[in-house]
């Protein structure tokens, strides 16, 4: 099995923030994925999907499926991030005024992102934008906990 | 205890999910922030949240939550509800406060996350 999906997020626009998610859980449940596994991936793709909303112009996920595990990439074209060390950091946010009134903005998203996923990878340039990997294995055998 | 005991005892209505009012909740968590709902591994969890938007239902949606209740009747719009209904997440509207429906939910045992 080999499954590959793409979706395309619009900056700014938080009415539409969490479809993809949405998407990519459905999915996940009808290939009889553990319950515990979809919940660490869809919450880390959400908080990642948020971040391109909040922060970034747009961008695109490309989500592949097979029988071991997900693979998400989320490509952004966005200001980048300068320091990602310190993005990780829980309470470092640069959120407006109207992501915080959208109930985000704590700075706690990248750090979460790192919990519920196995491997997180991050890399920017600044001025272009970001580029988030998750993967996820299906086979649920580290309990959620890194 | 039974989401339709969390109607009555907070006063509420139910927006949508009649057929979760069998369905027993555990544990509740009270925020605005939902950054921080995120975090929350909790299963047969209740949300009780005074941000009435789409993100609230998303949230809920992403954190497997199967029941959210808004406080001070404020108004859940028809787009909420039907991403609700897709997603078997009850809705419940009370006039309570966060304070109040927190504090009665507490008292009649439901359990906090820390
Ligand atoms: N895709 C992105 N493009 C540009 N900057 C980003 C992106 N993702 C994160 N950042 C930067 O990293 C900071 C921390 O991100 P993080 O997700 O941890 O917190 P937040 O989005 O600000 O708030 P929260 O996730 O708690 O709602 C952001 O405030 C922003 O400055
Ligand atoms: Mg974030």
């Amino acid at each position: 099995m080999q499954m590959h999906f793409e979706y395309s997020v619009e900056g700014g626009n938080f009415s539409q923030a969490g479809l993809t998610s949405s998407q990519v859980k459905k999915t996940l449940k009808q290939l009889n994925v553990n319950g515990a596994v979809i919940k660490r991936t869809v919450v880390a793709l959400y908080e990642a999907e948020v971040n391109i909303v909040a922060h970034a112009y747009g961008g695109t996920i490309l989500v592949d499926i097979d029988e071991e595990k997900i693979v998400i990439e989320l490509r952004d074209e966005g200001p980048g991030i300068e320091d990602i060390g310190k993005t990780m950091e829980i309470g470092y946010s640069t959120a407006t005024p109207e992501v915080r009134e959208m109930g985000f903005g704590a700075g706690m998203g990248l750090s979460n992102m790192n919990n519920n996923s196995d491997l997180l990878e991050i890399t920017s340039e600044v001025g272009k934008g970001t580029c988030v990997k998750i993967i996820n294995h299906f086979k649920d055998d580290n309990n959620g906990n890194k | 205890m039974k989401i339709k005991e969390i109607v009555s005892l907070t006063n509420g209505s139910l927006i949508t999910g009649e057929e979760n009012l069998e369905q027993l909740i555990e544990r509740a968590f009270s925020s605005d922030l939902m950054s921080d709902v995120l975090t929350v591994r909790s299963d047969k969890l209740l949300l009780l949240t005074g941000l009435v938007n789409i993100q609230a239902i998303r949230t809920a949606e992403m954190s497997d939550i199967c029941c959210v209740v808004f406080v001070r009747n404020k108004k859940v719009s028809e787009e909420m509800v039907n991403i609700a209904r897709e997603n078997r997440i009850a809705i419940i509207q009370t006039p309570y406060s966060m304070f109040k429906a927190s504090g009665i939910l507490y008292s009649a045992g439901i359990q906090p996350v820390y």
